[in-house]
């Protein structure tokens, strides 16, 4: 079967400095992939060279299409979306607002988007509660649900994120992840870069682990999970 | 001064205001999309000034000529892109975008220029002749650049500048020109205090305009990816809004404001090949005091501009200019008492 996602011998450089050194990963439609490493180790360089924002060698091939060359905005007309670390929102507008711009590559009619839109407000009723605030008052749990939430309203096939865990209490964290499992039973195709190890093996299918660029392990979460070296490295070795 | 005086400087600064208005909002429009400070907007509303004066005096306008060469350059250079990067497909869809839609503008000027035509005509056409020359001008001269930094981006804007001032001079050469009033007559807005026409015809339609443009940016999807593009365009790339079709959106919409600032301006002032240039400095003046984002505070500063000019030049008209500029160390004083700096930019400074 041909990977929905498959990223082959991906070369990536900062300059001179090369962060990402030859990583390949598939990802199966209907699967939850989960990339985990220590900081530095290039996971989020992985996925930005993926979307397109940073440059990179290697294939990037979606549903059997390279697309390594073509721009970010092709990619995610194609159906890969990122959210990254950082979220990206527009704080100075409303959550409705950055939920409509998250369909802007869909080109629906309006009553798409509305339907699409409420099928986001039901995923997440905190964000239907806010759609006049502005993004940036948000707190942490609330921009990770608009970041996701604003994907969502594009369709993706494949969603990559990016430490979606960062900087929230464990109670939203444990939300945010119980999401992310609910899209797959939706039909997406999840891609996570994740620090909290347990919790993405947890939540995935099948892990790689990354260590200065390259891949050291990979296999199937829970295989991974009781991998002594992962154990030791990662997840707390107790 | 009697408050005669004061109402009737009140009103030419109102007036001023609409111009600086509109000027300002395409300033600001620009740099928060592209990072372009658009030094040329003056030179384009002088282009549209001078094209209505040629159709109105029945002459054939050589903006028609500028339009068509920039066309066929910029058409040249995207289908030889195209080419050198194997998008052949690519290639008709650019002859259409950046030959054919331009050369359309041309021809209804190109058929009715030299006839007598109604006021309204003239203006359509003028609007229609104007509004591919920026995005022409900024495909050839910003595209390839985008990613230059501000510093570079203002140099090419002022290379722009002195291009347009010279092809405007060797144009429609160095006389000045009006333009007939859209308007004619005068209005009582108070017992014995008459305002022209004209006058409130400037101020309303720079209104109406910018009312319109509050309304494409608040409700509109594609005013919505605008915006979100001057708010963050890594976040506006990662929804799939390309940045080069936004800013050509952007060109497009400056291009007919400085049109229309032409057209409002011509009736009441006479226009020479480089007035283009204070009329851009004193809406930069407006743009600055919004901090080249905020379009409410533009408007203030706008009415700002236009007011201090119609009063100091009353006080003293050869000294008006340097007094409207003075605005500028007030508003930036103020600005950088109330600016945030993160903490990236103090240790940018520390280094």
């Amino acid at each position: 079967m041909t990977a929905l996602l498959a990223i082959e011998d991906l070369h990536v450089c900062y300059g001179k400095v090369e962060a990402v050194h030859g990583v390949s990963l598939h990802l199966d439609a209907g699967q939850i992939v989960s990339v985990i490493g220590p900081n530095g180790a290039g996971k989020s360089t992985l996925l930005s060279a993926a979307i397109g924002l940073l440059p990179s060698q290697g294939r990037i091939l979606f549903d059997g299409q390279e697309i390594g060359r073509l721009g970010v905005e092709d990619r995610v007309e194609r159906g890969l979306c990122l959210v990254p670390e950082t979220r990206e929102l527009f704080g100075e507008m409303s959550v409705l607002d950055n939920l409509q711009l998250g369909a802007y590559v869909r080109r629906e009619s309006k009553a798409d988007r509305r339907r699409q839109l409420e099928l986001v407000y039901a995923r997440f009723p905190r964000l239907a509660e806010r759609r006049t605030q502005r993004a940036e008052t948000l707190s942490g749990g609330e921009r990770q649900m608009l970041a996701l939430g604003r994907a969502l309203m594009s369709r993706p096939r494949v969603l990559m994120l990016d430490e979606p865990s960062l900087g929230l209490a464990p109670l939203i964290v444990d939300e945010i992840l119980a999401i992310v499992r609910g899209l797959r039973e939706d039909g997406v195709s999840i891609l996570l870069v994740e620090q909290n190890a347990l919790a993405a093996l947890e939540s995935s299918d099948y892990g790689y682990v990354l260590e200065s660029g390259e891949v050291a392990v990979e296999g199937r979460s829970d295989v991974l999970k009781s991998d002594e070296r992962v154990f030791e490295s990662y997840l707390g070795g107790v | 001064m009697t408050w005669d005086i004061a109402l009737i400087l009140s009103v030419d600064g109102v007036a001023g205001a609409a111009i600086y208005l509109l000027a300002g909002l395409g300033l600001v429009l620009v740099f928060s999309v592209t990072r372009v400070i658009f030094v040329p907007f003056g030179d384009i509303a002088v282009f549209s000034a001078l094209t209505l004066a040629y159709l109105e005096a029945g002459r054939w306008p050589p903006t028609i000529a500028l339009v068509a060469v920039l066309a066929a350059i910029t058409a040249v250079k995207e289908v030889v892109a195209h080419l050198r990067h194997g998008r052949v497909a690519k290639v008709p869809a650019a002859l259409g975008t950046w030959l054919g839609l331009p050369l359309l503008a041309c021809v209804p000027a190109q058929l009715l220029a030299g006839q007598e035509l109604p006021p309204l005509v003239d203006i359509a056409l003028t609007l229609a002749l104007v509004l591919p020359i920026v995005p022409l001008m900024a495909r050839l001269v910003f595209h390839p650049i985008a990613h230059a930094s501000t510093l570079v981006l203002l140099i090419a804007s002022l290379v722009m500048h002195f291009l347009m001032s010279g092809l405007g001079l060797l144009f429609f050469g160095p006389e000045g020109f009006r333009t007939q009033p859209l308007m004619r007559g005068a209005v009582e807005l108070a017992p014995g205090f008459l305002v022209s026409a004209q006058v409130l015809l400037m101020v309303g339609a720079a209104a109406v305009l910018a009312g319109l443009f509050f309304l494409a940016f608040e409700r509109t999807l594609v005013g919505k990816a605008l915006r979100a593009t001057a708010v963050n365009r890594t976040g506006a790339q990662l929804v799939g809004i390309r940045p080069a079709s936004t800013a050509a959106l952007t060109y497009c919409a400056v291009s007919l404001l400085a049109g229309f600032v032409g057209i409002l301006i011509a009736p009441s002032t006479t226009m020479y090949y480089d007035s283009g240039l204070i009329i851009g400095l004193k809406a930069f003046v407006a743009a600055i005091i919004g901090g080249l984002s905020s379009y409410p505070l533009t408007a203030l500063g706008a009415l700002a501009v236009g007011m201090l000019e119609s009063f100091a030049s009353f006080w003293d008209g050869a000294l008006k200019d340097v007094i409207v500029f003075s605005l500028l160390i007030p508003a930036l004083m103020i600005r950088s008492h109330f600016s945030h700096h993160s903490d990236d930019d103090v240790e940018e400074e520390e280094v």
